[in-house]
């Protein structure tokens, strides 16, 4: 007699069995199709991994909990778009680990916020926001801009990043702290092979202090490429209708 | 089993197996210690260090009485209930308590006054809010439903807990995961994964003390004196096994080396944000749902002297709820990039998780059958079935936001904040509170509580306090979001973003100040209780033994 509720109350190990089941079904049939499912992420051109100094950079927006107040979403509805630019895609996020979506609009959403403000603009935000935003509520990062950046480990970063599956190739790991400075100036002598690896990078000195390598270079050149990935001129909403 | 005459003796064995254990701990630390880059992660492995050497210390030497027995006295049963880890939980449930309410009323004024951010690292909202979200969930959840689980499953299985150092070493194990968890955040340690945030090496920390929780209850059930299972251990076995599932597969990560906190997630983007809401909204279903349901069958029907509304409902709440709820992650994800099959699947399974949340409700409710009279003169038991009508309203609440209609205008804005709040301050800390009211004078064995008056004062204060937390939050909530579709009659957006945040203003400092009142109500609660444990007042010893059995 298996199915009298008689049997999970008397014997603890039926109840734990019956337990795992009920749980574990949910989560079989609604996640694990995600992963194999092909139109799970759409058909675009543009996406690259994150250069290594964009990569610094969204460590410090995850290691100051920024995704707290700032979401990485565009839904899809008429005000978003027209607020914040084309819905987020899903391939837009396919190298992120983890991802960034957040679920909070204390500030605004940064999906597409690469290229819409100056380096001189995120550079004063960041450092006061209310002096460029006067009813901003946003905390103010001055930090940011005296430390040094601390890409010792940069190497191992997009390593651990290839174990779990992004397309970093072994010479974008061997060369991934020469990398992170090239992208600092035009002029140095790692430019032409990184601009290689990275085609379209954004290369510049993004906290307008050349002589420093700092966090608010890695956290500005990490803004500034939000969104800008995908050409949405050549791409086709209806191809990947899902 | 045989009536002791004494309690168990501490086997020597146990004492040499966790001595070794937490050795090895200590070497793995100096290596992180030794090898590490992060100046913080060498701070967690000094903690780390001190921790298990201190459990070393302890075993050998403190917490075994005479003749290697954990004291106790014996209960009219004939048990030796191992009651003083239970007291310990208590303790430490008040204590976190006051911090979480501490932390999350300092990030409210931020939010209203943003100057208190100092513009440093260790003060900005960014860091301090998953030390309020943890603090909360984390350390006084998770400490009140260690501690009332414990009881619940010896008074129920007339039984003492299994094992005599494992309870010890869940406790502190426990509180072990809070200080790494919470140092973590204020040094910039997380993996952004909401109500997840610990990196690897605490979540494997916790993976250990979460096993041990998960033997320790399932061996008291094992040695029940009862032949049925009561119906709160069904729910505390639920989220413990639940836990531990949903913990081990978001938190699947690899870290950047052995001796640096920094891991990346093994999921990418889109998948990663389901399993992320998988889990994150089973934490608020098992964690801070079905255990505390847990407490609501045994604390409700014992205070009220009265049986559980109805056996069958219970059985059929159980099953459902436990089914229903681990779909309904994907209505965190309503218009994102997750493909639109799994969010109409993950709203269907919202609105029907209506169903058996309202049959818990009822079932709870309804016990009061007959003794509806008591909420006169019990304020504890008052808070407890207020506690019950505020899991209903919120409940409610959900599935509702869980439509995608509702969550195109609800998603992103404070209304969110207000709903979660309806559940933890309403019905999660309310049911605590309740719990920790009937477990200070049972535990330390006074005739009642200090002070009965003063229950009724922190409830209003609290109940006062909640509805302008919540009230101000729907206000705002909704006025965000229709302030951000508002069109003018040119078609163009009416509201710059800015303008929004600055409509949040009045409302932020509402809730802020709901949120002190309620603090303030807590620390009358605390008062009390410390009153109670000391013998003042009413609160005069039981001379004779008569526990709550």
């Amino acid at each position: 007699m298996l199915f009298k509720h008689e049997n999970f109350e008397k014997n603890s190990i039926f109840l734990v069995v019956g337990i795992l089941i009920v749980i574990a079904i949910g989560g079989i049939i609604e996640i694990s199709p995600l992963f194999y499912l092909q139109n799970t992420i759409e058909k675009v051109k543009g996406m690259r991994p994150y250069t290594p100094l964009e990569l610094a950079g969204r460590n410090i927006f995850i290691r100051e909990g920024c995704y707290l107040c700032h979401s990485q979403m565009i839904r899809s509805t008429r005000d978003e778009v027209e607020r914040y630019g084309h819905y987020s895609l899903a391939a837009e996020s396919m190298y992120d680990h983890p991802f960034q979506w957040g679920s909070e609009r204390t500030g605004p959403d940064l999906a597409r916020v690469g290229k819409k403000y100056s380096d001189s603009w995120h550079q004063e935000h960041m450092h006061d926001p209310r002096a460029v935003v006067p009813e901003s509520v946003m905390p103010g990062y001055p930090f940011l801009a005296k430390n040094d950046l601390d890409y010792r480990m940069i190497g191992a970063d997009l390593l651990a990043n290839q174990r779990v599956g992004v397309p970093y190739t072994d010479e974008e790991i061997k060369y991934a702290a020469a990398d992170l400075k090239a992208q600092l100036d035009e002029d140095s002598d790692g430019y032409d092979a990184f601009i290689k690896r990275y085609p379209g990078a954004q290369v510049r000195d993004f906290d307008g202090n050349p002589k420093k390598i700092s966090e608010l270079d890695a956290v500005i050149a990490y803004l500034q490429m939000l969104g800008t990935l995908v050409d949405f001129s050549i791409y086709n909403d209806a191809e990947n209708d899902r | 089993m045989t009536k002791l005459s004494s309690p168990p003796a501490v086997s020597g064995l146990a004492k040499g197996l966790t001595s070794l254990c937490l050795g090895v701990g200590v070497l793995l630390a100096l290596f992180i210690v030794a090898r590490t880059t992060s100046s913080a992660m060498a701070f967690h492995g000094y903690i780390m260090i001190i921790a298990f050497t201190l459990g070393i210390v302890a075993i050998i030497n403190l917490g075994f009485g005479k003749g290697g027995h954990i004291t106790a006295e014996a209960s009219p049963a004939g048990v030796y209930y191992n009651d003083a880890v239970i007291k310990a939980g208590v303790i430490a449930s008040a204590f976190w308590g006051i911090a979480a309410f501490l932390a999350g009323i300092f990030i409210a004024w931020q939010l209203a006054f943003p100057v208190l951010d100092f513009d440093l690292p260790w003060t900005n909202f960014g860091r301090l809010r998953p030390l309020h979200t943890s603090a909360a969930i984390f350390a006084f959840g998770g400490n009140v439903l260690i501690a009332t689980s414990f009881y619940v499953v010896q008074r129920t299985c007339k039984a003492r807990l299994a094992g005599e150092i494992a309870p010890w070493f869940v406790f502190w194990g426990y509180q072990l995961f809070i200080v790494l968890a919470a140092t973590g955040y204020l040094l910039g340690i997380t993996q952004s994964k909401e109500y997840a945030e610990p990196e690897w090496y605490v979540d494997i920390w916790l993976t250990i003390v979460w096993v041990v929780y998960l033997l320790v209850f399932l061996g008291t059930l094992m040695r029940r004196k009862e032949p049925h299972i009561y119906v709160a251990n069904w729910f505390y076995l639920a989220f413990i096994i639940t836990i531990a599932m949903l913990h081990l597969i978001n938190n699947l990560a690899v870290p950047v080396s052995f001796a640096e906190p920094k891991s990346y997630s093994l999921f990418p983007g889109v998948q990663d944000a389901l399993v992320q809401w998988w889990y994150g909204h089973n934490a608020v279903g098992f964690f801070l749902t079905a255990g505390f349901l847990g407490i609501m069958y045994y604390f409700i029907p014992k205070r009220a002297e009265r049986p559980v509304y109805s056996y069958r409902l219970s059985i059929v709440h159980f099953w459902s709820l436990i089914f229903i709820y681990i779909w309904a992650g994907p209505h965190h994800l309503l218009y994102t990039a997750l493909p639109e099959w799994t969010q109409t699947l993950g709203m269907t399974f919202s609105i029907i998780l209506w169903m058996p949340s309202w049959g818990g409700m009822i079932n709870g409710l309804m016990t009061l059958s007959g003794a509806w009279d008591k909420l006169r003169t019990d304020p504890v038991l008052k808070m407890m079935m207020v506690s019950v009508a505020f899991y209903g309203m919120s409940t409610f609440e959900g599935p509702m936001m869980a439509i995608k209609a509702v969550n195109g205008l609800s998603h992103y804005t404070n209304w969110t904040i207000g709903h979660v709040h309806s559940g933890t301050l309403g019905w999660v800390s309310y049911v605590s509170f309740g719990a920790l009211y009937c477990l200070v004078p049972w535990l330390w064995k006074r005739k009642e509580l200090y002070s009965i008056k003063l229950v009724n004062i922190h409830f209003w204060i609290s109940t006062v306090g909640i509805v302008l937390y919540i009230t101000s939050m729907w206000v705002a909530g909704i006025m965000q979001g229709l302030m951000w579709r508002a069109y003018d009659s040119l078609g163009f957006l009416k509201y710059s973003f800015v303008e929004t945040v600055e409509a949040m203003h009045p409302y932020y400092i509402i809730r802020a100040t709901g949120g002190v009142l309620f603090l303030l109500g807590a620390l009358i609660m605390v008062y009390n209780l410390w009153k109670t444990a000391r013998g003042a007042g009413a609160a005069v010893p039981i001379t004779q033994a008569v526990p709550a059995e």
